[in-house]
């Protein structure tokens, strides 16, 4: 009779590493694949941050940061932009392919439900990272200079900002299960969560908006790479931490709670 | 001791028989019973088929394997060793050929069957050489480096059955495997697992709820609304219906067939719009029943040998083809 002998005996913990890795190396297969979606991924956020930025840039005056047009202040923002519809788009696509797509042969694998968790969200985050880091590349036509950035804080901040909001898609979209469903709280929450981050408007001194942005995990992820830009400093931009320690910690525990979530959502709907 | 086997047959020996047994799954949808204390079992070898229209059960008994669902109640026994239903242990023992297509469209054959095997720790030469010999085995080695959307449904197909089966799990378990195929890619199917099943002794779980296809089954395990209503193999089940099966097409099937019960002291029931009756010497009964009845009554009327579509009417007194009212 046939049995599985022929497989050598493995550990759990090695079985998971096989799902994270093989999940990992089919996002980045898939995404250097399509020559349109690099291409994509940097072209968008550059009309983005172009139009936007040129359309604010004479009506808008930064208290306390004499020489530092919109555009420059917009360009950190943007960059976390890239990161979060990365984020958005990779992991929409589970909700089809849980049901009839590649997941189903991952879920029946002997991998954990959490190595599926952290193999997609680790998948879509390679992906994430690639895609801002080609567009901090841009960053001179900001008026930044590549060689006085502080790469290791962007890098931290990048990693963690992608892992964290990959981590968010996928609970959300286990949770909701539905395309239409997803789109609903991109809308109401993903998307809002961007715009109160300071990453379009710096946060005014107090009221509602300025207490959303302090509870706001992203405002932590746009202060850090602003802060990283400059070279470690943030000139009128980062209003939410003192220090890029303390919003690398907050996105620390950003990462945590939402892979939590992801694993909350894949443990109660299978 | 002797005096001891007849208990421990009916117990731990009879699991030890089976590679894989199934007892009491039980699952819910809110109010809606989906199972209704599942059992069956799977030999070593054997190729048994879970057989029931769609919305019996059939599906959500996959998912509790596979672990794609946790069940209200039940137990799962491999090679007589108690597991999880859909556990860790399970899933190693198990390869899986979904109804709904599981590979990615946008990676080339060999792509989709390398990450699949790397799920299962089988990497680098031995992979290799495991997808080279079955893409060999399904004649399609020369669409290797194609992508998979370039393929056709039935290869495809073809594929699926190889990404299933390249860690050579000890069950091969299947949802509607099926479903949606052309003549020719069903039978291509079938002489697969049959040759599987003979060459490598494979044993084979799957589902479906067309009768010529549980015909190719060794067993049948007949489910409905949830529950095991029947198993043995087809011939065994064929058994349930005493001699032929006539079919009588009539625009009025009801009122046909309550004559027919009076006039013939003959139990009959409207099945899909026909009046269906079994009868130990079905052509003796034709004539009688053209005589009997006045012209124009009967539009047309056959014959045939029972099939495990009219055993599942006489267990159930509803349609294959029909669909469950209680599942989704």
């Amino acid at each position: 009779m046939q049995t599985s002998t022929a497989l050598p005996a493995r550990s759990a913990f090695s079985e998971d590493l096989s799902t994270i890795r093989v999940l990992v190396k089919r996002d980045l297969v898939r995404f250097f694949r399509e020559k349109s979606r690099v291409i994509g991924a940097l072209v968008q956020p550059l009309i983005f941050w172009l139009m936007i930025g040129s359309g604010m840039a004479s009506t808008f005056v930064l208290p306390g940061a004499q020489g530092l047009g919109y555009q420059q202040y917009f360009y950190p923002g943007v960059v976390v932009m890239v990161m979060l519809f990365t984020a958005i788009f990779a992991t929409m696509s589970v909700i089809e392919d849980r049901h009839s797509g590649f997941l189903q042969a991952v879920m029946v694998a002997p991998g954990s439900r959490a190595s599926l968790v952290i193999g997609k969200s680790l998948g879509a985050t390679s992906v994430a990272l690639t895609q801002s880091m080609l567009f901090v590349m841009l960053a001179p036509a900001a008026g930044f200079t590549l060689g006085e950035i502080d790469w290791p804080s962007l890098l931290a901040a990048l990693v963690l900002g992608s892992f964290a909001l990959c981590a968010l898609g996928f609970a959300i979209a286990w949770w909701v299960d539905s395309s239409a469903g997803y789109h609903v709280i991109m809308s109401l929450l993903l998307l809002p969560m961007w715009i109160l981050s300071g990453a379009m408007f710096p946060s005014p001194p107090s009221g509602v908006i300025a207490v959303l942005q302090r509870f706001n995990p992203v405002s932590y992820a746009v202060s850090a790479v602003r802060r990283a830009l400059h070279g470690g400093i943030a000139p009128g931009g980062t209003d939410v931490a003192a220090s890029t320690a303390f919003e690398l910690g907050v996105l620390v525990v950003f990462c945590l709670v939402a892979v939590s979530a992801g694993l909350f959502a894949c443990h109660r709907r299978r | 001791m002797t005096a001891l086997l007849p208990i421990e047959r009916s117990g731990r020996l009879e699991r030890g028989e089976s590679l894989l047994e199934v007892r009491g799954l039980s699952h819910r949808f809110g109010d809606r019973v989906v199972l209704g204390e599942l059992s069956f079992n799977v030999a070593p070898g054997e190729v048994v088929g879970l057989l029931g229209p769609n919305g019996s059960g059939k599906s959500t008994t996959f998912r509790v394997l596979t672990g794609l669902l946790v069940p209200d109640a039940g137990e799962v026994f491999l090679r007589g060793q108690k597991v999880a239903p859909g556990g860790r242990t399970l899933r190693q023992q198990m390869g899986v050929v979904f109804q709904a297509p599981s590979l990615d469209a946008r990676l080339t054959v060999r792509e989709n069957l390398q990450m699949s095997a790397a799920l299962y720790g089988l990497t680098g030469a031995t992979a290799q050489k495991r997808i080279d010999e079955h893409l060999g085995l399904v004649g399609l080695s020369d669409r290797a480096g194609d992508r998979v959307l370039e393929l056709s449904g039935g290869m495809k197909r073809r594929i699926e059955l190889c990404r299933a089966l390249l860690h050579e799990p000890a069950l091969l378990v299947m949802d509607e495997p099926t479903t949606g195929l052309d003549e020719t890619s069903f039978r291509q199917t079938w002489a697969r697992i049959e040759e599987l099943q003979k060459t490598r002794g494979l044993t084979v779980l799957l589902s479906s709820h067309r009768a010529d296809e549980a015909e190719r089954c060794h067993r049948v395990v007949v489910i409905d609304q949830g529950k095991t209503i029947a198993q043995g193999s087809p011939d065994e089940l064929r058994k349930r219906v005493s001699g032929d099966v006539l079919s009588v097409t009539a625009s009025d099937p009801e009122g046909l067939c309550a004559d027919i019960e009076r006039l013939f002291s003959q139990k009959a029931r409207v099945i899909d719009g026909r009046v269906v009756l079994e009868h130990e010497r079905g052509h003796e009964l034709i004539p009688r029943l053209v005589e009997a009845l006045p012209k124009g009554r009967i539009d047309a009327l056959s014959m045939h040998r029972p099939t495990l579509a009219d055993v599942f009417v006489k267990l159930t007194g509803r349609a294959l083809g029909d669909v469950a009212t209680r599942d989704r």
